[in-house]
């Protein structure tokens, strides 16, 4: 008897096929990003155009807004496959269930989170954030934005079966960001004043690491009680 | 070890003995919390800097441990229900969620009001206000999540979920908060526990020992009428509802 | 100390009294709602049984 297809076959199939899902919404799959932007944008409209002021504010405001971004494109996590029943499919394959769980996050990451490093720099020359801290505020994404990502999971997961899960969503998971969010504000802060800021990223990095083993573990075990 | 699990799981006999335990808790409650405030309030001298209001640590530091406390009882009494399946574990982690998040916001007002005479502001971003505040907000979530399911069993297994990422995160937001606080030195609140003079320490430590029974007082109460509700269609509950009638205890 | 200073707390009565006055308060609430769901559900339990006896 065979032992069916490998874990990381699975895992690689359900990105592409996620991803070309994604694809065919292209406009949807956009709407994180677009959202990023204006976001970023409605802070020197509301606080006015001193770049003093937005040089200061530019980590706090350039890290909420990703959080903010990272977590409206949360619910589509899973959505569509809890609709049409794909997703009850998947929970039955031999394979053990926080592979899916690291796959759509992964996917989340790919379409929302990568993005937003390409966007970043733009966004930081708008804040006049100094270019020290704009290496770091990279840094500070890659390995934020997967954490985000993951611990979104537990949240979707959770709240996968609920009608307008929307808004409690954003309830159960902004708290849960706020350590990703002091680190890496904090960071770039730091680099923008010229100090050390090895130790934030460090635990930016031990985040990321706490976050890739639980947080799958976590999202299956909600996932199979919410499909229960 | 598992026989006392699976005894104690039973409702009915948790109903029993918790029955013969509420008057003697209450009553111990009553008592340290009268001496708690009469130390505090009375007893114990005024502070140097703060003068009468420090009276409020009395309060507020008790309220605080004990929002961390029962966050971690909830936890902890969520995940044995999630594991176990036990039903009386799934009923305590449910019931205590509005009591500690009653014990947060007691924290968050009284350390405002304590705040207000000494730093001259209603509200300062300090590491432990800023954590109470946090916590409020995963206390509130689970609270949302529960009552979203129609289902009970549902609502317990996935709060219960829940209830374990957040205890998880609880050390690590803590700790992320106190460094953020430390980078942007605000001022912290209140006395270190470490340098407390023992006339102080004693109404402290009084109060939040009676803060704690209070909790398992009030944690009795409701888990009783829970199991109450939820075990009515059987016999013990009709007869204790009778007997209870039958006595007047109830006016029907 | 007299009753008069005891309720003045120095001029911090406003916050000592009020922190007090909101914890009570609160504990308060907690206490007479668990009081009332007891009474809540034994009033059902007592009513079904109550109709079911009149049916029968």
């Amino acid at each position: 008897m065979s032992e069916g297809p490998g874990i990381m076959t699975v895992l690689g199939a359900l990105i592409r096929r996620d991803l070309l899902l994604a694809l065919r919404r292209r406009a949807q799959a956009l709407n994180p990003l677009v959202f990023f932007v204006i976001v970023v944008t409605l802070f020197p409209l509301g606080l006015g155009p001193e770049p003093n002021l937005l040089q200061k504010l530019a980590p706090g405001v350039l890290w909420v807004a990703a959080l903010l971004s990272a977590m409206l494109s949360l619910e589509s996590m899973f959505h569509s496959d809890f609709e049409d029943g794909s997703l009850e499919q998947l929970l039955l394959v031999p394979q053990p269930v926080f592979i899916i769980v690291l796959a759509k996050a992964l996917t989340h990451w790919l379409l929302s989170g990568l993005p937003l490093l390409l966007l970043a720099p733009l966004l930081a020359l708008w804040l006049h954030l100094p270019n020290e801290a704009v290496r770091v505020l990279l840094i500070t994404l890659v390995l934020g934005t997967p954490v985000l990502s993951l611990i979104g999971a537990i949240g979707v997961a959770l709240t996968v079966g609920l009608r307008r899960g929307g808004v409690l969503l954003s309830l159960l998971v902004l708290p849960l960001y706020i350590p990703v969010l002091i680190m890496g504000a904090g960071a770039v802060d730091g680099a923008a004043a010229g100090l050390s800021v090895g130790a934030q990223l460090s635990i930016l990095g031990a985040l990321l690491a706490f976050a890739v083993t639980l947080a799958p573990w976590a999202a299956a075990a909600a996932l199979r009680i919410s499909m229960e | 070890m598992w026989l006392w699990i699976h005894k104690f799981g039973s409702p009915k006999y948790f109903y029993t003995v918790s029955g013969r335990m509420l008057p003697w808790l209450a009553g111990a409650t009553t008592l340290l919390i009268v001496l708690g405030l009469y130390l505090g309030l009375i007893a114990s001298p005024a502070d140097y800097q703060q003068s009468e209001a420090v009276r409020i640590m009395y309060i507020h530091v008790p309220s605080a441990w004990n929002s961390l406390f029962i966050y971690l009882l909830m936890a902890a009494a969520a995940a044995i229900g999630l594991i176990w399946n036990i039903k009386l574990a799934d009923i305590v982690a449910a019931v205590s969620a509005p009591i500690g998040a009653s014990f947060t916001f007691i924290t968050l007002v009284t350390g405002s009001l304590w705040g207000k005479p000494m730093w001259g502001t209603w509200w300062e971003w300090d590491a432990r206000l800023t954590s109470e505040l946090i916590l409020l907000f995963l206390y509130l979530g689970y609270i949302a999540l529960q009552s979203a399911f129609e289902d009970r069993r549902l609502a317990a297994r996935a709060s219960a979920v829940l209830a374990i990422v957040g205890a998880v995160n609880v050390p690590i937001i803590y700790y992320s908060v106190q460094w953020w606080n430390t980078l942007h030195q605000p001022q912290s609140l209140g006395i270190g526990v470490s340098a407390i003079h023992p006339s102080m320490l004693w109404p402290l430590l009084i109060m939040a020992i009676s803060f704690k029974l209070l909790y398992v007082v009030i944690l009795l109460m409701r888990t009783r009428a829970e199991v109450l509700e939820r075990e009515r269609n059987n016999a013990w509950v009709q007869e204790l509802a009778q007997a209870l009638a039958g006595k007047n205890l109830i006016r029907s | 100390m007299t009753i008069a200073e005891f309720l003045h707390m120095d001029g911090y009565a406003l916050y000592v009294w009020g922190a007090y006055g909101v914890t009570l308060a609160v504990l308060a609430l907690n206490v007479i709602l668990a009081r009332q769901q007891r009474r809540k559900a034994l009033r059902a339990i007592l009513r079904v049984a109550q109709r079911d006896r009149s049916r029968a």
